[in-house]
């Protein structure tokens, strides 16, 4: 069973990341990291904050890039979108991937543009066969388009459809199928949605296409209640890693052996160190999950 | 009216209900679930421009900053997934917005930030030494003629308000007790190297800086800078050009006509 996934799972990677902790490069520690190279597997960065003509944020992600392996993440495409999806914003990321040749190109199942607005958040999806054939045809293109395979990220989310007619995991995994696109599994969101919606994480897990997973993410939450006074959990990317969903990655890791993680953090941005120690964190997981 | 329809329109304006047809697992409120989409959009908008507003927030505090931003964002939502546009219109909604009429020079301030996040993210282009500039100056034999293509960062504003003075006290902390805003400024704003700078200029060398943008050969340019302040000094502009990597090419050939 085991040996089935690492087999995937280096599918899914190629030429993928490498099998350690990565961090969210923020503007804040450009100058650190290239003064100090430490020691981080790679870097990720939000493909739309590179999405510019010129100046610092090309000159120092250029220089990160000559010494670092790169993971792209887009939060702007709108996969989920009842709309098309918007070509000029595609070629703007086939032009970063040209420029910044990464290791791995990621999306949310989500929306976040309808019409001629953009929300600016990852908006809930109701997962029935019209949404899952539509976010299906939208990662073809993105697949066509950029000539190579993204990967899914799974949402966290805080509502449900009442017209939905298909579990998400099960929607994740078709999704999976028909495009063969690979699963950015991010274990925050999980935590945050099983919280919110009543269910199992591990069932969660154990309901996902886990042969597909090309990296993981792991964040903070914030904590809320709802009308009824119950925990809502809030992903806000803004506090330290959880011990419930370090707990829920040592899991993880157990099911697909190691697997590219990043730790992310775009609110309340603390030091470098701050975001270095939990990075080292996960390599000391990932270490457990290669024994 | 589509599912997106429906929520995008909840979304954006606190005075739609929630959209039918969601519920919370637990039997709560849907419109308390709800509200934290609601929340995500309305505050990670306003907070991007806060982020690129930063002296125009300390002109009129957090408060009221955000109660204004939240204003433009239900009316002007963003059109385009790159945020750190969003907001280049901000100025002129704030010029028109009458609970802010009591601080007049807010827009002008407003402006100014919005040219650094301009230079800031502006196209690179190559910059001459300083002497290799002043040299190919001196060997022209028709100055007159020759046209001068300025960094793409460049911009200048002109205000009716100390609009350099006002945005250089937030960045020292100096006290505004003593600070007239109500005389005339203009401001050059560019980006030397990765550093964006800003200058206070005289509405000459504004007027000088805007003719070479526009194309016009030097001795246009000149003229016209003349024009808007007799007092134009034109070896002091162009020090202050050369000496911050402003002029990236010299054009001797005559600028063709369309």
């Amino acid at each position: 069973m085991t040996l089935s996934f690492t087999h995937s799972i280096s599918q899914a990677q190629a030429p993928g990341l490498p099998r350690r902790a990565g961090l969210g490069l923020k503007n804040e520690h450009f100058s650190e990291v290239l003064e100090t190279s430490p020691d981080i597997g790679f870097f990720e960065v939000h493909a739309e904050n590179y999405m510019v003509a010129g100046g610092p944020f090309h000159h120092y992600l250029g220089l990160i890039r000559e010494q670092y392996p790169l993971s792209l993440h887009g939060v702007g495409l709108s996969i989920g979108g009842e709309g098309p999806l918007n070509d000029e914003h595609l070629a703007r990321l086939a032009t970063l991937i040209e420029r910044y040749k990464p290791h791995s190109f990621s999306e949310h199942l989500a929306w976040s543009s309808h019409g001629p607005v953009f929300l600016n958040d990852l908006l809930p999806l109701a997962y029935d066969d019209e949404t899952l054939k539509r976010v299906c045809e939208h990662i073809d293109q993105v697949q066509t388009r950029l000539q190579r395979p993204m990967l899914l990220e799974n949402p966290s989310t805080y509502l449900q459809f009442q017209c939905s007619t298909l579990e998400e995991t099960d929607f994740i995994s078709e999704a999976i199928r028909r495009t063969g696109c690979g699963l950015l599994l991010d274990v925050n969101n999980v935590y945050v949605s099983c919280i919110n919606h009543q269910q199992d994480p591990l069932k969660y897990i154990e309901a996902l296409p886990l042969h597909a997973v090309g990296e993981i993410h792991l964040a903070g939450f914030a904590e809320d209640t709802d009308s009824l006074g119950d925990r809502l959990l809030i992903d806000d990317h803004g506090a330290p890693i959880d011990n419930a969903v370090w707990q829920l990655y040592q899991h993880v890791l157990t099911r697909t052996g190691p697997v590219a993680t990043l730790i992310e953090r775009d609110n309340q941005v603390p030091a470098f160190s701050v975001l270095h120690a939990e990075a080292r964190q996960a390599d000391r997981f990932l270490l457990e999950a290669r024994a | 009216m589509s599912r997106q329809d429906v929520f995008t329109r909840a979304l954006l304006s606190p005075e739609e209900s929630c959209p039918k047809g969601l519920f919370s697992h637990n039997g709560a409120d849907p419109a308390s679930r709800f509200a934290v989409y609601r929340n995500n959009v309305h505050s990670s908008l306003i907070n991007a421009l806060a982020a690129g507003y930063p002296v125009t927030l300390q002109l009129v505090g957090d408060e009221f900053f955000r109660a204004m931003a939240g204003v433009y964002v239900q009316d002007f939502p963003p059109t385009s997934p790159l945020i750190n546009e969003y907001g280049g219109d901000l100025a002129d909604f704030i010029q028109g917005f009458a609970p802010a009429a009591s601080v007049p020079y807010l827009a002008d301030v407003a402006r100014l930030e919005r040219l650094r996040v301009r230079a800031y993210h502006a196209a690179d282009a190559l910059q001459p030494d300083q002497q290799e500039i002043i040299a190919a100056l001196q060997q022209q034999s028709d100055l007159g003629e020759l046209r001068l293509q300025l960094h793409p960062s460049l911009a200048t504003l002109n205000s009716a308000y100390a609009v350099v003075a006002l945005w250089a006290a937030h960045q020292t902390g100096e006290s505004l007790a003593t600070l007239d805003p109500f005389h005339a400024q203009s401001a050059l704003v560019l980006r030397n190297g990765l550093h964006v700078q800003v200058f206070h200029i005289d509405s000459g060398a504004a007027a000088f800086i805007n003719s070479l943008n526009n194309g016009w050969p030097l001795e246009m340019a000149v003229a016209y800078a003349l024009d808007a302040a007799a007092e134009f000094d034109l070896h002091q502009c162009l020090a202050l050009l050369i000496g911050h990597g402003a002029i990236t090419h010299l054009h001797t050939e005559p600028k063709v006509s369309p």
